[in-house]
């Protein structure tokens, strides 16, 4: 298993925790896919007096790695406020950073999350920037301080799957001993699986699991994919080829 | 005789308990903080909506199932109801959520174009598609809470204006408050808005299926109008924030621009009581028994509640709801 910031995790799945119909599917769909990270939202559950504390106790609960996250941030400054309130409420140094650029598709904002990234490393944060697939923004994290890019695959909560392979394959290239996690787009397992093909370490999602008819048996059904995915990349698959090759041979065939 | 029981809080789940032990002859005290029904309950914030089938959409099976007894008590009660169903709708982008809306539930209708403008004229000027719902139901929830007490006051009942344990038997029906004896019970934070339009007119209530900011619009009559709710985790009890009301409001306009030109009656906030499965529970501690977490299902629930504990405290009926210890489920 991958190491993220030093520390190994225990499944390439990692899940959201909004929009469940209820903390006990939430943790259901937890069991089911074993997934090992969770990212929690501290925005509107935050609030002097602690008032989601009973929420995030059931998260807690769940006994896995929690990841805050900075969702709904639009600007450097707010999403730095916000992760260091998540600092103290969780007490974690993890944070996942994301800056929104553009209010109808949810767009990382790449200059903001520049900005944000060089605060929150030089502050001891460890950040996993929620950014798009651009080659150049994320050679810039990485020197920033990232050590681990969560690239998009596609806008918060279409499912539409990976936008464009050609760039998150470019990203794995150029980055091979970065960890790469796909976060967002997601929507169905078998687009996980692809990503995993492509050699990426992990996936998030949280809309496709939540919002599906069944969030626990498509948690698992994600599991699954994951797992198919990162032992198909393990296998080093075949190239495709445009001639034919018969896969039995043919000596001994009878001749009639 | 024996000695009386005391349902301590008021809210819409001690009020629907109480008015069952009342018609069972069940001698009873109600005991809470305030004098009458008023914004202190959470269920004063309520929508009202009588929906157990919309509800479905994101509730377990027990909820729609406990649901339909709901109408049918409320009426009894002399509340008045209307029973002309809801509707669902989204935005000519998001159509394809109506689809997987009809899909996960039942007792639904497709009606489009004329067959919509017939039952909901002013919703078809915007709206050429909508799910109907027709056995659903909904009420005045302040009045429903003001006429049930004011029911049992003519009655006899006792009311004691009071917020100590009492002794003896207890009911606990204090919502979120009986957090200190409930560690499983939590909040969650719903904010509405109260709007009178004079160029609106809609019969019924309507929710607009939205990927970031779903709506329910109930109307109260008299041009009054009911938009909720937000639904976070939070068990603060504090104002609105601007960004839910924005939502709600930008929401609404969305639905129907005519709701642009509304007057802002009122913005509330509360938080609902829920367990982990968002399920309601009753459980027994000692001499007391819990009726809590109906979550937003506060007059969809109660009546089913109130007579299943009914049920529990003269008959020794083990209702489907009841749990000893923590963790058994309601429905399980």
């Amino acid at each position: 298993m991958p190491r993220l910031y030093d520390r190994e995790i225990k499944s390439r799945l990692m899940l959201g925790t909004a929009q469940y119909p209820s903390p006990a599917i939430l943790a259901e769909a937890f069991r089911r896919s074993g997934a090992g990270i969770a990212t929690v939202s501290l925005r509107r559950e935050a609030g002097a007096a602690r008032e989601g504390q009973a929420f995030w106790d059931l998260i807690r609960a769940l006994n896995v790695e929690l990841l805050p996250n900075t969702a709904g941030c639009h600007s450097a400054r707010e999403a730095v406020t916000t992760a260091q309130m998540a600092r103290e409420i969780f007490g974690t140094n993890w944070i996942k950073l994301e800056v929104i650029g553009h209010a109808d598709t949810l767009q990382p904002d790449p200059f903001g999350l520049l900005e944000a990234a060089r605060i929150l490393c030089a502050e001891g944060f460890e950040v996993f920037p929620y950014c798009t697939e651009d080659l150049v923004l994320c050679a810039r994290l990485i020197e920033a301080g990232c050590r681990v890019l969560m690239p998009w695959g596609a806008p918060i909560g279409t499912g539409l799957g990976l936008n464009n392979m050609y760039g998150l394959r470019a990203l794995r290239a150029h980055f091979p001993d970065v960890p790469l996690v796909i976060d967002a787009g997601l929507g169905l397992p078998s687009q996980a699986a692809r990503a995993m093909e492509l050699g990426y370490d992990a996936v998030l999602l949280n809309t496709a699991v939540a919002r599906a008819g069944d969030p626990a048996a498509m948690a698992e059904a994600f599991a699954r994919a994951v797992e198919a995915g990162r032992l198909a990349y393990e296998a080093d698959p075949m190239t495709p080829r445009d001639m034919a090759a018969p896969s039995t041979p043919i000596l001994g065939k009878a001749f009639l | 005789m024996t000695a009386p029981v005391t349902i301590r809080g008021a809210g819409v789940v001690g009020l629907c308990v109480a008015t069952e032990l009342l018609a069972r002859g069940v001698p009873m005290i109600l005991r809470d903080p305030a004098p009458a029904p008023g914004p202190q309950a959470c269920s004063w914030w309520a929508g009202g909506m009588l929906a157990p089938f919309c509800e479905g959409f994101s509730a377990e099976e027990p909820v729609i199932r406990l649901g339909q007894q709901a109408a049918a008590w409320w009426a009894a009660q002399g509340v008045p109801i209307l029973r002309r169903g809801s509707l669902v709708v989204t935005l000519d982008r998001d159509r394809r959520e109506l689809d997987v809306f009809a899909r996960r539930t039942q007792g639904h209708r497709l009606v489009a174009g004329k067959d919509l403008a017939a039952i909901e004229p002013h919703l078809a000027d915007r709206h050429d598609r909508a799910l109907h719902f027709e056995t659903e139901a909904h009420i005045d929830p302040r009045a429903a809470l003001v006429h049930l007490h004011r029911r049992l006051v003519e009655a006899g009942a006792v009311f004691e204006q009071d917020d100590r344990v009492p002794e003896g038997r207890v009911i606990d029906c204090r919502g979120l408050a009986a957090q200190d004896s409930l560690p499983d019970l939590r909040g969650v934070r719903g904010e509405m808005v109260m709007l009178r339009s004079n160029d609106l007119v809609l019969t019924r209530p309507v929710r607009l299926l939205h990927p970031r900011f779903p709506l329910y619009i109930v109307p109260r009559g008299a041009g009054v109008f009911m938009l909720g709710a937000t639904q976070i985790e939070s068990a603060g009890r504090g104002g609105a924030t601007a960004r839910s009301v924005m939502e709600l409001l930008s929401a609404a306009y969305a639905l129907h621009p005519a709701l642009g030109e509304a007057e802002v009656l009122e913005i509330g906030a509360d938080a609902r009581p829920a367990f982990p499965d968002n399920l309601p529970r009753i459980r027994r501690q000692g001499e007391t028994i819990h009726v809590n977490g109906l979550f937003r299902h506060g007059f969809l629930l109660s009546p089913a509640m109130a007579r299943m504990v009914a049920g529990l405290i003269l008959n020794g009926e083990r209702p489907e709801g009841m749990d000893e210890d923590h963790g058994e489920r309601c429905g399980a």
